[in-house]
């Protein structure tokens, strides 16, 4: 079983120049109090991996206003401005991935692959100082696993063993990145007793998430 | 009819029952209003649905359903949420039959630019690059020019999306083919004339017999 701690305290664990895998797509299924938190505390020199950065004041958005990310690694970053802004002016190093390669790279971190061979951006400017290579006569890119300090989730329900069940297009990169962060962090909006999601429901089992968020409300 | 409403029915009728189809927001989400009623067809969001429905009535939106656009959607009866790697599965593993994006160039070669514009513009892939990579038909919706700027060309000379050829160009003044042997000029616009058409492109096309004008759903 798991005590659920506040958002406070699981931003205190957060230590700065953490990595962070955190869940998301354009604030849909982020986790938005442990956001909430990390800015509150100041945290600084934070590497994020998400597949996007949202906009300013929502999500992932609201760290890079805050000044708290240092690298990031995303899929896109078009709907914020300060992003980019803040890109160009060195503030943050950004590299960007392909939506289904950043997603596969980091499956391939949480379950113990040394990569990902995919088409996907050959030829391209994702090819830049990545090895090719050639299996039954078909090219393909290698990428790397993607792992990191932290993984930051937010799920419609769980209980107190830490299983999760995730709510329609809120689900994206979160039951993913729960097997690739060395701490994961669930946040849920319900918290419910043991027994009362069905096994077949749930799509993170509990014994890949580390620490419990209080419920919503 | 605005140029955007051509491009838009004529891509609906690329659109065959029970497809598996991904639409780009912008422009080419507008194909979905000119389906025939009885066609049905599967359209996913890469954010993670299968079966996105309309825009739902005000105040009946769900936080955790949107389209790839973040705006709210519905899903269809029958629906499936997925989560990212699953999604960029259908897409990467050729389970995804048409997608539909805009575009900024496209050359001779069939190779589409849609993603950056270096030093003006750089929002990031996003799911572009797996989804032309991936999804069985790629077709590219654009208006035929930018202020006057050829965007159909003999070379890209913007960043590739890919280097694979898409399977059709469709705008308000013609339908494309790329083929072997370079774009081959399949319909002309409604009331464009050939000449037009040849004025407003930057690549040589292939032209046999008289094409004839656009069918518009």
């Amino acid at each position: 079983m798991k005590l659920a701690i506040t958002a406070d305290v699981a931003a205190s664990l957060i230590p700065d120049g953490a990595s962070l895998l955190i869940g998301g797509f354009m604030g849909v299924g982020s986790p938005h109090r442990l956001i909430d938190a990390l800015v509150k505390r100041g945290a600084k020199n934070l590497t994020v991996i998400a597949n996007d950065t949202a906009w300013p004041g929502r999500g992932v958005g609201k760290l890079i206003s805050a000044g708290a990310v240092m690298k990031l690694v995303a899929s896109h970053i078009g709907l914020n401005p300060e992003t980019q802004a803040r890109m160009i002016a060195g503030e943050i190093d950004v590299e960007l991935a392909p939506q289904g390669t950043l997603i596969e790279r980091i499956r391939a971190g949480g379950v113990g692959l040394g990569g990902v061979l995919t088409a996907t951006g050959l030829g391209t400017l994702v090819e830049k100082g990545k090895r090719i290579v050639e299996v039954d006569g078909k090219s393909y890119l290698l990428e790397t696993p993607i792992r990191a300090d932290f993984a930051l989730i937010a799920a419609k329900q769980a209980d107190y063993y830490g299983n999760l069940e995730y709510s329609l297009t809120a689900h994206n990169f979160n039951p993913i990145i729960a097997l690739a962060g060395d701490v994961v962090i669930a946040e849920p909006q319900t918290i419910v007793p043991v027994g009362v999601i069905s096994p077949d429901s749930v799509k993170t089992p509990g014994v890949l998430v580390t620490h419990l968020l209080e419920r919503a409300f | 009819m605005d140029a955007k409403e051509i491009i838009a029915r004529r891509v609906a009728r690329e659109v065959k029952p029970d497809m598996l189809v991904n639409l780009g927001i912008g422009l080419p989400s507008l194909v979905a209003h000119y389906l025939p009623k009885d066609v049905h067809v599967f359209f996913q969001a890469e954010n993670g649905v299968i079966g996105l429905g309309a825009r739902p009535p005000e105040g009946m939106e769900d936080p955790d359903l949107t389209d790839a656009g973040g705006s709210y959607v519905t899903a269809m009866p029958g629906a499936a949420s997925i989560d990212s790697a699953m999604s960029f599965g259908l897409i990467r593993g050729g389970h995804l039959d048409m997608t539909v994006l805009g575009g900024l160039e496209v050359d001779e070669r069939g190779y589409l630019a849609n993603w950056m514009v270096p030093g003006k513009m750089v929002p990031g892939m996003g799911g572009a690059m797996d989804l032309v990579s991936g999804a069985k038909k790629v077709v590219v919706a654009m208006a035929h020019t930018a202020k006057g700027g050829h965007k159909i060309v003999s070379r890209c000379s913007l960043p590739l999306t890919a280097v694979r050829r898409v399977s059709l160009i469709v705008t308000e003044m013609a339908l494309i083919e790329p083929t072997d042997a370079g774009l081959a000029l399949r319909e002309r616009g409604p009331g464009v004339s050939l000449r037009e058409i040849q004025d407003a492109t930057g690549a040589a096309l292939i032209i046999e017999g008289e094409p004839p004008e656009m069918q518009l759903g």
